[in-house]
């Protein structure tokens, strides 16, 4: 089947596509898209990445010695907005770009031109908030998550940039969310039923409901900042009538399902990579796709777990801990799922696996801190110290970044038809492996003892181990340039990929040959 | 494209809503908390049933604290610090505000009672925070509050702290504060 469709589609591969910058500003093709996200993506996450290194150096010794405190908050900001917005989600978009329209047997996304807009608004929105770090006054820097009064009475004038490049983000994920909404609910292949769909697209399609129900009320509070700061209204202002608290509500409304939003496809690509590497069928597919549901819906029930401290009666601080500790059962079921995957699986371990397996055990270690923040009485110390610093980068770096890189790993050679240069690829996962925890592990000890996070200087008695978490920090920054290494080299040439590419991989993005044709199923597969 | 074009406008739909939903936490927020007291805010509207009946078998210590937002140059103190009183009687008890600068200047207080769950049982008959104040430049007076305590506050609440923080609101002042309070 898939033969004859290849010939033919790669007739027409020559046509209609414009040349140079043309062909990337007025793409409608998935694929091009698809590129852009990821490009950029990776783009953000070495600019974002550089302010941490700001931060790790700051933080190398005690005492101040490079930066001010303004701009050491500048950095801890701009560094989350940039990491959230402009990393994780971008890049996990550019996945979705590309895979699940091959995926499911569809020659493109359902709304083309939408697609190219809410990819092309965002480099304006992340220039915007990068610009406002050269406004007299400085960037934004009340933390990424802007609590009033800090973003209202206490901010300075780059404040309303900040709004809007929010507000340009919001529209763009939006439109994605729409877009793949659309398109896997319209344009599955016959016979590509439910039930089929491939997890990352199961994942996807739960993630982008998500994000049509919080970013509106991500956009809604900046909206009250911007008019409290700007025009008078007190939302956030106790002597109006408001309550910063308020803020607190809304923002963690927003806040905590955008933190499954950005884990939720990760566990679609685990999903992906370890059967194809331990050559079996995921093990318990329909209890994955029941557990991710679940996730979803109780994401929108502890939000306050991030606000056990604000003094809430003790029958709302019962419920948020219990509601948050449930959400380890799900997450559970995935991880014992994953595992029973590759019991007695013939596996073998290539780049993507490895970075497969680093998630589920580094995610676990995240899960695990989380489950101990959730614990109100415990939380009350380790709020707002380095402890909650390890967790969410446990989940984030370890989990999520570690899962987009397994997805380039694995797709690599779909996309660019070479395979990439295995013993780079190695060399670059075992670095990050290494220098990850070297940078994170030691943040639960110093967060136990007492180090609050977002502050310049600390006790000396944090000194040697904030020297070393700056080691591991700038390691694992160095080793990510092994990373684009590997990615050029890919993109210039190699090995030749086959269309399976991998031996145990299954399903219908492997059917088409490696590189993907510019068109793929334009005449929709028959899915069995 | 048909198909597209009635999700897209239901997905739309619910972005829009959600939009709404965001900004309609607000009111929903104020509502929760007056309805459960839990945020330490007690209500806008003056009460007007007393108790049944006074339980002099319990004491309750109320104390009094004043404390001007940064930005407000008033001198606000409470009469006294503190005061024992039976549940279901009404006490009045006088803040005294005095305006030093040299200019008209509306406040607003903002009260706060700790802790958060005895708010619901604190009940206002009077107050000088339901009202903005306004006190010309130079110009002291004394700011009543009437209340009693609901002889229903469970019992592990011996002591009830009564807060208010007195905001600066001249820049927004509609013309609607208590004329009554101008001069002494
Ligand atoms: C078993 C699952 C999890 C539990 C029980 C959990 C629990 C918690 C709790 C209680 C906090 C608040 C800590 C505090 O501020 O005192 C927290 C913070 C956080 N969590 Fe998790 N979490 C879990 C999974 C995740 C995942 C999967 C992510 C993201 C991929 C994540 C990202 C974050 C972030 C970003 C913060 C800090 C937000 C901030 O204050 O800046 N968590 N988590
Ligand atoms: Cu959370």
């Amino acid at each position: 089947m898939s033969a004859i469709t290849h010939e033919h589609e790669h007739d027409h591969d020559h046509d209609h596509k414009p040349t140079g910058i043309k062909r990337w500003l007025f793409t409608t093709n998935h694929k091009d898209i698809g590129t852009m996200y990821l490009v950029f993506a990776l783009l953000m996450f070495f600019i974002g990445g550089s302010m941490a290194m700001v931060i790790r150096l700051e933080l190398f010794q005690p005492g101040m010695q490079f930066v001010e405190p303004q701009f050491f908050n500048q950095m801890t900001t701009v560094h989350g907005l940039i990491m959230v917005f402009g990393a994780v989600m971008p890049a996990f978009t550019g996945l979705a770009n590309w895979m699940i329209p091959m995926m499911i047997g569809a020659p493109d996304m359902a709304l083309p031109r939408m697609n190219n807009w809410s990819f092309w608004i965002l480099p304006f929105a992340f220039l915007i908030l990068l610009l406002s770090l050269f406004m007299p006054g400085g960037g934004p820097d009340f933390g990424w998550t802007f609590y009033a009064p800090l973003s209202t009475t206490y901010s300075n004038d780059s404040t309303a940039l900040f709004v809007f490049s929010v507000h340009i983000m919001g529209i763009s994920s939006i439109m994605g969310a729409i877009n793949v909404i659309v398109t896997i609910w319209n344009m599955r292949a016959p016979g590509m039923t439910w039930m089929k769909m491939p997890l990352f697209v199961w994942t996807w399609f739960i993630t982008a409901f998500l994000l049509i129900m919080v970013m509106p009320v991500l956009a809604g509070a900046v909206t009250m900042v911007l008019t409290d700061k700007y025009f008078g209204t007190s939302f956030f202002d106790a002597a109006g009538g408001g309550d910063p608290v308020l803020f607190q509500h809304i923002f963690w409304f927003f806040g905590h399902p955008e933190v499954y939003i950005m884990i939720l496809p990760a566990f679609g690509i685990v999903s992906a990579i370890i059967p194809t590497f331990a050559r079996k069928p995921l093990f318990g597919y329909a209890s994955m796709v029941y557990a991710t549901a679940s996730i979803a819906v109780l994401s929108f029930l502890v939000w306050a777990h991030h606000m056990f401290t604000t003094g809430m009666p003790v029958f709302a601080t019962l419920f948020f801990m219990y509601c948050t500790m449930l959400i380890a059962v799900p997450t559970g079921v995935k991880v014992f799922n994953w595992v029973a995957t590759m019991w007695r699986g013939a596996m073998t371990f290539e780049v993507p696996m490895m970075f497969a397996l680093a998630f589920i055990v580094l995610f676990t270690i995240g899960g695990f801190s989380g489950l101990m923040l959730a614990i109100t009485p415990a939380d009350f110390q380790y709020h707002d110290t380095y402890f909650v610093v390890a967790h969410f980068h446990y989940v984030l770096v370890s989990g999520a970044v570690f899962s987009i890189i397994a997805a380039a790993y694995y797709w690599l050679p779909k996309w660019t038809g070479y395979m990439y240069d295995e013993r780079l690829g190695q060399l670059h996962f075992w670095c990050s492996l290494i220098s990850v925890n070297l940078l994170f592990f030691p943040m639960h000890f110093v967060g136990l003892a007492g180090m609050p996070r977002r502050i310049p200087d600390y006790a000396l008695q944090f000194a040697d181990f904030n020297a070393f978490i700056s080691v591991g920090g700038f390691l694992f920054g160095l080793s990510q340039l092994i990373f684009v290494w590997v990615i050029v080299k890919c993109a210039r040439g190699g090995e030749k990929a086959t269309a399976q590419v991998w031996e145990g991989a299954e399903g219908l993005e492997w059917q088409v040959p490696s590189p993907a044709p510019y068109h793929t199923f334009d005449t929709p597969p028959e899915v069995k | 494209m048909q198909l597209h074009r009635t999700l897209v406008s239901k997905l739309l739909l619910v972005t829009v809503l959600m939009f709404g939903f965001g900004f309609a936490l607000v009111p929903l927020y104020d509502v929760f908390c007056e309805v459960t007291g839990i945020n330490g805010k007690t209500s806008n509207v003056p009460a007007t049933v007393l108790a049944d009946g006074i339980d002099t078998s319990r004491e309750v210590t109320i104390e009094f604290l004043a404390r001007p937002n940064k930005d407000m140059p008033w001198i606000f103190q409470p009469e006294i610090r503190r005061l024992t009183v039976h549940p279901g009687e009404v006490h009045v008890m006088n803040y005294l505000a005095e305006n030093p600068t040299g200019r008209m200047i509306v406040g607003q207080a903002v009260p706060s009672v700790s802790p958060g769950q005895a708010a619901l049982y604190l009940h206002k008959i009077e107050c000088f925070c339901f009202t903005q104040q306004q006190l010309a430049a130079g110009n002291k007076m004394l700011m009543p509050v009437q209340f009693y305590v609901d002889p229903a506050l469970p019992a592990q609440f011996s002591t009830i702290t009564l807060n208010y923080t007195l905001y600066d609101v001249t820049a927004n002042w509609q013309g609607s504060a208590a004329t009554e309070n101008l001069g002494e």
